[in-house]
């Protein structure tokens, strides 16, 4: 598992009050009873972390983060986007 | 009880310095969404908003007041000047002691609280300005307001985010009606665009980076805007003895709370916030020609209260009646946006024009009523109703209608 993987997997666990050995990059966030504000608390949390910024908008409605692989995703990309 | 009046009218927003301004703007949907100017924006993500341009303090306060009084306070008392001086009414002696001052503000004196932390832990001074605690306490601007005018009945600060103005106004009319007073100076005020202020804002991710389209497809969030409305509410049988012209009846308030999220809106509480409003006025759902809406342009807000007015007022009615969003044309400001928003219902009334919900580019399925896209449309409005749902599910709504003697 890469670092930010492990860093996004940490954060995820701590919103959703899940066993962090049972995440997966599958899993739904919906299905982790996350909630909208817990959304943007990882979403923070993930900025503070990673010292990047994360075009978020919880009123696009097209959800951009459906599964914890797409949370690993955007902060990948985005990392290398900010800090090359 | 007493029957209560609206007697008059002061605005002090992005879209007008005056209520003639402010109205023509609203009603012909101009939206002054635009680039902020007033603070810097290149550290925002959010960089436009709706201020007020052209505005010079030192043109209309002398400097010893002014070293009182916080941004959202003069723009509060820029209002009342006027809403007072339209009234043509004076509160000497007696007079005064029977007039409430009730002022609506979510946060009160933002720019003070910005700068005075900026001076402690940027710039390490080692102490503040001896006003910055007058400048800033929540109910500041009441007390300038009651101190201008010489008003020495009840009066505070009522704070529950966006809805505080509507709430304060609610409270005045009540106190009215009980008979506790003949008169109250009423409305809202805010001016929180200052830097701290819009992160705060901006990390709670419901801000658009285009602009404000309430209930369309595709809208993508709220901008903040800044103003202030202050109207002036009498007993009929005051109005009446001094000969005072009258814009309209309050008719009735209605408030709830949804007990559920400090941010998600509930459409049954809203719901009964609309009802309540509806039973106290003693009118029917087919009565409400109009709905001035919260309309914030947010996802949720806009599903959730198309949700709440057809639960209100049933589908037939809630579809023959018209709704709009003035959000689109002035933002959302916050605390003073009740009042404004009231002021907008009120002159739609007396022109018989419904104002349009600006910025509207697409109809969203799960928004299906009349929301008046863009053009305004003339309509004689028997009776009208002004919404706010308050994060935190605060709700208030006022019921308003023609004075028909």
């Amino acid at each position: 598992m890469s670092s930010v993987e492990s860093d996004v997997f940490d954060i995820i666990a701590e919103k959703s009050a899940i066993e962090r050995s049972k995440l997966s990059l599958e899993a739904k966030l919906k299905d982790l009873e996350i909630e909208s504000l817990d959304v943007v608390e990882i979403v923070f949390a993930v900025e503070e972390k990673f010292d990047i910024h994360v075009p978020y908008n919880a009123n696009d409605q097209e959800l951009e983060f459906d599964t914890v692989g797409d949370v690993v995703n955007a902060v990948e990309k985005l990392v290398s986007e900010e800090h090359g | 009880m007493n029957r209560v009046v609206i007697t008059g009218l002061g605005v002090f927003s992005a879209a007008g310095k005056s209520v003639a301004e402010f109205w023509e703007n609203t009603r012909e949907g101009r939206s002054v969404i635009g680039p902020l100017t007033i603070i810097p924006t290149d550290d925002l993500n959010v960089k436009i908003g709706a201020e007020i341009r052209d505005y010079d303090p030192k043109e209309h306060f002398q400097s010893k007041q002014l070293a009182l009084l916080d941004r959202f306070s003069q723009l509060g008392l820029m209002a009342s000047r006027q809403a007072i001086a339209d009234a043509d009414i004076d509160f000497e002696g007696e007079k005064g002691h029977r007039t409430a001052c009730i002022i609506g503000s979510g946060v009160g004196g933002q720019q003070t609280l910005d700068e005075a932390y900026y001076r402690i832990y940027a710039e390490g001074r080692r102490g503040l300005h001896p006003f910055t605690i007058p400048k800033l306490m929540l109910s500041a601007a009441c007390s300038q307001i009651s101190m201008e005018h010489g008003i020495t009945g009840p009066a505070y600060t009522i704070a529950s985010a966006c809805s505080s103005s509507t709430h304060a106004i609610g409270q005045a009319f009540h106190m009215i009606r009980s008979g506790m007073v003949d008169c109250a100076v009423t409305g809202g005020t805010e001016a929180c665009i200052a830097k701290g202020t819009m992160k705060g804002w901006e990390a709670i991710r419901v801000m658009t980076l285009d602009t404000c389209r309430p209930f369309s497809k595709g809208r993508t969030g709220m901008v903040l805007g800044e103003g202030a409305a202050v109207l002036v509410l009498e007993s009929l049988d005051h109005a009446k003895a001094r000969g005072a012209r009258i814009y309209g009846e309050m008719a009735g308030f209605g408030m709830s709370s949804d007990a559920m999220d400090i941010t998600l809106p509930d459409a049954k509480s809203a719901a009964r916030a609309i009802k309540g409003a509806l039973v106290d006025a003693k009118l029917n759902p087919d009565d409400i020609d109009y709905v001035n809406a919260h309309g914030t342009g947010t996802a949720a807000n806009d599903k959730t209260e198309t949700h709440a007015l057809r639960i209100a007022l049933g589908d037939s009615a809630a579809e023959s009646a018209a709704v709009s969003s003035s959000k689109s044309v002035f933002g959302h400001a916050l605390g003073g946006a009740g009042a404004l928003e009231l002021v907008v219902t009120l002159c739609a009334i007396g022109d018989r024009v419904l104002p349009p919900t600006a910025n509207f580019v697409e109809p969203d399925p799960e928004c299906d009523l009349d929301y008046v896209p863009n053009q305004p449309r003339e309509r004689e409005i028997k009776a009208a109703l002004s919404n706010s749902f308050a994060f935190g599910g605060l709700n208030a709504v006022l019921a308003v209608k023609p004075f028909n003697g």
